[in-house]
Formats: C-alpha cells, sequence, structure tokens
C-alpha cells in the first residue's frame, strides 16, 4: 500500500495541499495511508524547509508549494 | 528617460491624473478636504495592487529559482563574513513566509550551517526583499531605494556577525538543535510552465493576504494627507524632534504589517514634513519585527537570543535611521 506523508504544521496552505492530495487519492481510486506530519523534528528529517511538502512513499516529492490534484496524480501512478 | 519610468511607469502618475478626471466628472470637488482623501484612495489602492499583482508574479518567478533547499547549499560553501553576506544576499531571494521559519531554522542549524549565517538571513529575509526595492523606487525614487537595500542588508550582515561572535548556540531550543539533518534534497526541475503556476499563486495568495493592510495603510495614509495638520507631524517626525527616528521605530516594531501596506503611510507622511530617517525607520521597523513572528521564532529559541536579535534589528533600524537624516539632502 502507498504511503502519502503530508508535511507541514498546520498553516493554511499545509491544509490546502492536504485536501488536495486527498482529492487526488480519491479520483484515482487507489489504497493509500495518508498521515499528516506536524512534528517539526519529523519534517526536518526529511531536509524538508519549505512547508507544504509531499513525501510519497518516504520520498519527498515536493515542497514549499500547493500543488494540483493534476499534479499530485502523476506522483502517485 | 529614466524620470518617465519612474514617474510614469512605476510611479503611475497618469493614474492620479485619471482618478482625479473619474472623480470629477462624478461631481467631486478634488480641491475639498474630503474629495482630496479620495482621490489619494483610490489612486494608492489601484497603484499599490498593480504594483503589488505584477511585482510578486515577477519576483516569485525569480524566487522560484531558490528554493530553501539550495539556498542552504550555496551558503554552506562560503566561510566566516562571506557565509553572512552571502545569508543577506540569499534573504532577500528565498521565498519566506513567517510560517515556514522554523523548518528553515531547522534545516540551516541541521546542516551546519554557523548561527550568525542563519540569522543574516532571517533579518534580511524580511526587510529587504525584490518587492521593497521596487516599490521604494516607485514612490521615493532609485537612489532611496539603493540606500535604503544596502542599509538593510549591513544590518543583516553585521547583526548575524555580532550573533555569531556571542556564541549563543545554547539559546536554541534544544529540539532544534537535536534535529537531525535531512538529506539534501535536489527539488525537482521546474519547466517553465511549473515556474508560470508558482508565480500566479504567489501573485493570488499573496494578495488575499495583504490587501486589507493595503486598504488599512491607504486609510491611514489618506487621513494623514488630508485631516492632519502638518505642523503636527513636523513636530513630532520632523527635524524639530530628535528623537523622531526612535519613536518611529518603537511604534514599527510590535505591529504587522507588509512593506504594501505601510508605504502609503511611510509616503503621506513624508509628504508632511517628517524627515526621510523617521519614515524609512518606520518601515523597516515594520516589516522585520512584528509580535506575531516574534512569538514564532521564540518557538525556535531561547529568550536571551531572541532579545538580542530584537535589540541589534532596532539599534539597526535607529541608526540608519539617522543615517537616511544626515543623507537626505543627498538622497531626496
Amino acid at each position: 500500500m502507498m504511503k502519502i506523508k503530508v508535511l507541514g504544521s498546520g498553516c493554511s496552505k499545509c491544509e490546502a495541499l492536504l485536501a488536495v492530495t486527498k482529492e487526488a487519492v480519491q479520483h484515482l481510486g487507489i489504497d493509500a495511508e495518508m498521515l499528516d506530519v506536524t512534528d517539526f523534528a519529523q519534517i526536518a528529517r526529511y531536509g524538508v524547509m519549505s512547508t507544504p511538502a509531499l513525501v510519497v512513499d518516504e520520498k519527498v516529492v515536493s515542497a514549499g508549494r500547493v500543488l494540483k490534484a493534476s499534479q499530485i496524480e502523476s506522483f502517485l501512478k | 528617460m529614466w524620470l518617465f519610468i519612474q514617474n510614469q511607469i512605476l510611479g503611475m502618475q497618469w493614474l492620479n491624473g485619471l482618478v482625479a478626471d473619474g472623480l470629477i466628472w462624478a461631481g467631486v470637488d478634488i480641491e475639498s478636504r474630503l474629495g482630496g482623501s479620495l482621490q489619494f484612495f483610490l489612486y494608492d489602492v489601484i497603484k499599490i495592487t498593480l504594483l503589488l499583482c505584477v511585482l510578486i508574479f515577477a519576483i516569485s518567478y525569480i524566487q522560484s529559482f531558490f528554493p530553501p533547499e539550495r539556498s542552504r547549499k550555496i551558503m554552506g560553501q562560503f566561510h566566516g563574513i562571506g557565509a553572512n553576506i552571502m545569508g543577506a544576499l540569499l534573504g532577500t531571494v528565498t521565498p519566506f513566509c513567517s510560517c515556514s521559519s522554523i523548518p528553515l531554522f531547522m534545516g540551516f542549524t541541521s546542516a551546519g550551517l554557523p548561527l550568525g549565517v542563519t540569522f543574516s538571513f532571517l533579518i534580511s529575509s524580511p526587510m529587504v526583499d525584490l518587492g521593497s526595492l521596487v516599490l521604494l523606487i516607485s514612490i521615493f525614487g532609485y537612489k532611496i531605494a539603493a540606500a535604503y537595500v544596502v542599509f538593510g542588508l549591513i544590518i543583516a550582515v553585521i547583526g548575524g556577525s555580532v550573533i555569531e561572535r556571542m556564541h549563543l548556540e545554547n539559546e536554541v531550543e534544544d529540539f532544534i538543535r537535536q534535529a537531525v539533518a535531512g538529506p539534501d534534497i535536489e527539488p525537482a526541475e521546474l519547466t517553465v510552465r511549473d515556474r508560470l503556476s508558482f508565480a500566479r499563486d504567489q501573485m493570488t495568495g499573496t494578495f488575499k493576504k495583504v490587501f486589507p493592510y493595503i486598504l488599512i495603510g491607504v486609510g491611514i495614509g489618506a487621513l494623514i494627507h488630508n485631516w492632519i495638520p502638518e505642523t503636527m507631524v513636523e513636530t513630532v517626525l520632523g527635524s524639530q524632534n530628535q528623537w523622531g527616528v526612535i519613536l518611529a521605530t518603537l511604534v514599527g516594531v510590535p505591529m504587522y504589517a507588509d512593506i504594501f501596506g505601510t508605504i502609503p503611510i511611510a509616503e503621506a507622511l513624508l509628504g508632511k514634513g517628517a524627515l526621510l530617517g523617521a519614515v524609512l525607520s518606520f518601515m523597516m521597523a515594520v516589516t522585520t519585527l512584528s509580535l506575531p513572528s516574534l512569538i514564532l521564532l521564540r518557538k525556535a529559541v531561547k529568550p536571551k537570543l531572541l532579545g538580542v536579535f530584537v535589540a541589534i534589528c532596532v539599534v539597526g533600524i535607529i541608526l540608519v535611521g539617522y543615517g537616511f537624516n544626515a543623507l537626505r539632502y543627498v538622497l531626496l
């Protein structure tokens, strides 16, 4: 099962990314585990310095931007 | 030619004429106080909004080349004062929002960047950015804009170096010092289309966030412009008051506003006889320090370091203010 994490400390952009990611997962109909990581120490461990960031299967695919659903879907395929 | 760019394209003096014509056509007497305020308000809101949209778009496009991950790598290649200068310069082009200041702080610290370099970055990032440079050119002319940027960078470099010398590494909160450095992530190479869409998102996002402050700022500006007597401004912030710069700085520190919101106030105060140094100190203080950003930074550093940071910024801004006052005949 795919593991998707949204890294961000509760700012409005982070929530936006979380919502779009959920949308993308639903649209693709894939079975994925979604996690919302808000702990700064964990975020730092991914090497991320600009939130929100998207992590798919422990790989950082985007940082510092709210992606569009179509962009997220391309990372999930 | 340069004057044409400064006055008509960046300053949009044609717009002021257009607003005046529109108001006269609508039957408003622009010579009256209320009409004058209305003209100032409409002209400034439209002008600043237009500048904001164009500027943020262009700047975000440039910023998309400098994600913090890349800036960290660049800074890591420099040492001593060179690293501080690099930190201050990159602070002006790296996209920064106070909500990501903690991950940024952790990222810099865990990668082994000296504390002083991180602070050079943290001081210059809100104080001087590309947007403020262009905005200052349009309102005050290129000489003042250039001096503002140079002074801001000097504060950032010296401030960071002082913090470095004071060896305050223990004053960083433990969870940050213990953070494990993540790998250097190389952000995916962006296409031109990605950058354009990033720039557009930044523009609309910033516009939504900043527009209320523009309205408030221009409102206060219009009030000063037409309702507050010149003698009052002169007495408090003009040449008769040698404490004007200090007063302006201390008033500006706790305030939270964007440079786009402070500029109409600065512009109106200057027109009413406030000294250049007092006005620019006020702007620097508002943009660099604010209660919300200090509360956030307090999560990353202990009170002592926070105090040192605030003190350095305040002293630096006050000195710059007096510097501007001394240079005002050359700059204006």
